[in-house]
């Protein structure tokens, strides 16, 4: 049987290899390591601060903020769970991945937000974004962490940019589809009464759709846990590092506490960010105030969430 | 009065090639071969049309008839595709981004069918919303905004959600959101279509009250003609996007442009269109001193009427009917009843402007309505008879079956 092949033979993998690393690497490298900068820092100054508070007050805060949101069983759970990893002796790792995973959220935020706006205002915008978000979700991660080790080199920084390039579709998917399902008839009002691109932004667009982007944000978050281990592969630490010793060293029981201790703090995200986007009634909430409460929760200042819980 | 509002030969059309369509329509093609032949959609196709200054305007069509894509283009939420709009002298269809901006703030305000309150705003932050595009410090628009809310009557619920009130709240705080910027022109889309009627009643007349002492431009759109009728001094049917008639009520009842303006005012409330004005026939009267009953008598019997206005100088003093003043003169025998006796001093009395609608009442008492100025002077009368008449609308004019007026004072009778 003729098959393209006896035709011709495509060297695509030279090509690739020849654009990486013939023109990429060597042209860009610099570039590209300046870029990180920004993450490292602000990883750098979350993880000395989350290792720093003591790790009694970082529960009580997170059982504090978990009560407020989602309810008392909520509380219970993760003082026992924030109790039994410290117990196995994982504390220090755990909060370095959640370092990780905040900052990871935080920059796809400060970048999927925005982008998400610019998708929702233009049809031509969306259709270019579409398709580098459908492969951004596709592409097998294992893919793209060679050429992000090439370009940004090992550590933690380029553990969070894998991460990022993985999270970042579903809170600007949902930007988008928030903003779009305003509806039309507030925005012909808006329009009728003289206000400019920015005031629909701002009073209506964004408020309106902030539960949208809230369940945007939430998946985000879901997505950078599941990257911790893969990431760990390029060097970023914490739980994820622990699980991969475990898998190299055939250690079980090294393994499972690491996986045990990721999906702890997985589930106690996951209820905390899913009960503020439940919470997040409009007319209630300011957009200021909700990304403020966000935030604050996520974990920047434990003295703001007790302040917060109290 | 002045023009406010001047719109001369405006066409919209979706899609497909404007100049190209604009051309078929010339040539006088349909809606529909247009969109075969070039799969343009003709949204509003030359309408032209003044409004005054202080006059409510209702643009009233079915549903598709272009009507609300005509209120658009009025504050250019809808580009025009050719033609002039001209508000105080400037073109709202040739201006850019930021003039439009400037005129909406200033200019136009918009009432939506759907009320399009913002859901996370309270009441009076939404009514406030003009003013907050416009820059307004806080303090100040909050204070206007309750201003406003006080005169549709929603002070009290100024701090809370749109979503806690009734439909017909929710609209009057899209009007009171319309007037807190202080606009000149006021469009309102179909304000009332979503309401149920009561409420629509109720808010039609509160529009009617508020349009006195605020005497606004209104462009009023709606598919309901009684509404219509009701509310508005000059109506424009449209019918595929065009004009067909534009005229008063009166006028355009009892002479519609076309069969389709016809079919469209031949079930309406014709009660509430037409008024004592148009059924009245020049009184007959008869001066209270030195007329006896039998006079009265016979100029009933002449004219063929069945009671006569009793005039003591300028002032009606009552009426007389035939059926008392005969019995009278039955049994009276020696002692001649007077007009005075006879006469009945509770008589209806009604306004030029008063609905037929409202006559129905007062004509069942069988006598003559008295139709009197503002100083009760005696203008007119209607006779009970001629308001049912005129309800069917086949009736004959009422001043031919009308007897002739007798009195001197009918040089200044209205008709």
């Amino acid at each position: 049987m003729i098959s393209p092949a006896d035709l011709a033979t495509l060297p695509f993998d030279d090509w690739v290899n020849a654009f990486v690393r013939g023109w990429l690497v060597p042209n860009f490298r610099p570039t590209f390591r300046a870029a990180q900068v920004p993450i490292s820092t602000v990883l750098g100054w979350l993880d000395t601060f989350f290792r720093f508070v003591p790790m009694i007050v970082m529960t009580a805060a997170f059982a504090a903020a978990a009560w407020k949101t989602a309810g008392r069983g909520m509380a219970i759970f993760t003082l026992l769970g924030f109790a039994f990893i410290d117990m196995i002796g994982l504390w220090n790792d755990t909060m370095t991945t959640l370092a990780m995973i905040v900052t990871s959220v935080l920059f796809c935020a400060v970048m999927g937000i925005p982008a998400g706006i610019l998708a929702a205002r233009s049809d031509t915008v969306w259709r270019i974004m579409r398709p580098v978000l459908d492969i951004m979700q596709t592409i097998p991660s294992f893919v793209y962490l060679v050429p992000i080790v090439m370009l940004f080199g090992v550590g933690m920084a380029p553990g969070i940019i894998a991460t990022i390039v993985f999270a970042l579709p579903p809170v600007v998917r949902l930007t988008n589809l928030g903003i779009r399902n305003v509806r039309g008839d507030l925005i012909e009002a808006a329009e009728a009464f003289g206000s400019t691109g920015w005031q629909m932004l701002w009073d209506l667009q964004l408020p309106l759709a902030l539960r949208t982007i809230m369940a945007g944000l939430n998946q985000t978050l879901m997505l950078a846990l599941s990257m911790v281990v893969i990431a760990a592969l390029i060097g970023a630490g914490g739980l994820g590092l622990v699980v991969n010793t475990g898998l190299g060293r055939l250690d079980v029981g090294g393994a499972t506490a690491g996986g045990v201790g990721i999906v702890i703090l997985a589930i106690v995200l996951d209820r905390i960010t899913q009960g503020l986007a439940e919470r997040t009634n409009v007319g209630k909430l300011s957009l200021g105030q909700a990304l403020a409460n966000l935030f604050r929760l996520r974990g920047s200042s434990a003295a703001a969430e007790t302040k917060k819980a109290g | 009065m002045q023009t406010k509002l001047s719109v001369s030969h405006l066409f919209k059309i979706f899609g497909g090639n404007i100049s190209a369509t604009l051309q078929l329509l010339r040539e006088g093609k349909s809606k529909q071969e247009i969109l075969a032949a070039t799969g343009a959609t003709v949204g509003v196709q030359d309408a032209s049309f003044q409004v005054e200054e202080g006059e409510i305007f209702v643009v009233m069509g079915l549903s598709g008839s272009g009507k609300s894509t005509l209120v658009r283009m009025l504050n250019g939420l809808i580009t025009p595709s050719a033609g002039q709009i001209l508000i105080d002298g400037e073109d709202v269809a040739q201006a850019d981004k930021a003039a439009l901006r400037r005129i909406r703030r200033q200019k136009i305000s918009m009432i939506f069918q759907h009320f399009a309150l913002f859901p996370h705003w309270t009441v009076a932050d939404n009514v406030a919303y003009g003013l907050k595009v416009r820059g307004v410090p806080p303090a100040q628009r909050r204070a206007r905004a309750l201003e406003v809310l006080e005169q549709v009557g929603l002070a009290p619920w100024a701090d809370s959600l749109p979503s806690d009130l009734s439909g017909g709240m929710q609209q009057r705080v899209g009007l009171a959101r319309g007037l807190a910027a202080e606009p000149d022109i006021l469009l309102m889309d179909e304000p009332f279509g979503a309401l149920d009627p009561l409420i629509r009643r109720e808010m039609q007349m509160e529009l009617l009250n508020l349009q006195k002492t605020l005497k606004k431009t209104i462009v009023f759109i709606t598919h309901d003609l009684n509404e219509a009728l009701l509310l508005g001094g000059r109506i424009a049917i449209m019918k595929d996007g065009r004009i067909v008639q534009t005229g008063t009520a009166q006028e355009i009842v009892t002479a519609p442009a076309d069969d389709y303006v016809a079919a469209f005012v031949a079930d309406i409330d014709r009660g509430r269109v037409f008024t004592a004005d148009d059924v009245c026939s020049a009184p007959v009267t008869i001066p209270l001193q030195g007329t006896s009953v039998r006079d009265a008598l016979r100029i009933m019997e002449q004219g063929g009427a069945h009671a006569l206005y009793v005039m003591e100088g300028e002032r009606v003093a009552g009426v007389v009917t035939y059926r008392d003043l005969a019995a009278s003169e039955l049994e009276g025998g020696a002692a001649p009843t007077t007009l005075q006796q006879a006469m009945i001093t509770e008589f209806p009395t009604a306004s030029a402007g008063t609905s037929l609608h409202d006559l129905y009442g007062p004509a069942g008492a069988g006598l003559p309505i008295a139709v009197t100025d503002d100083r009760d002077r005696l203008l007119a009368v209607v006779q009970p008879g001629d308001v049912l008449a005129h309800l069917s609308g086949d009736a004959a004019p009422a001043d031919a079956a009308a007897p002739a007026p007798i009195t001197e004072e009918t040089d200044d009778q209205p008709r």
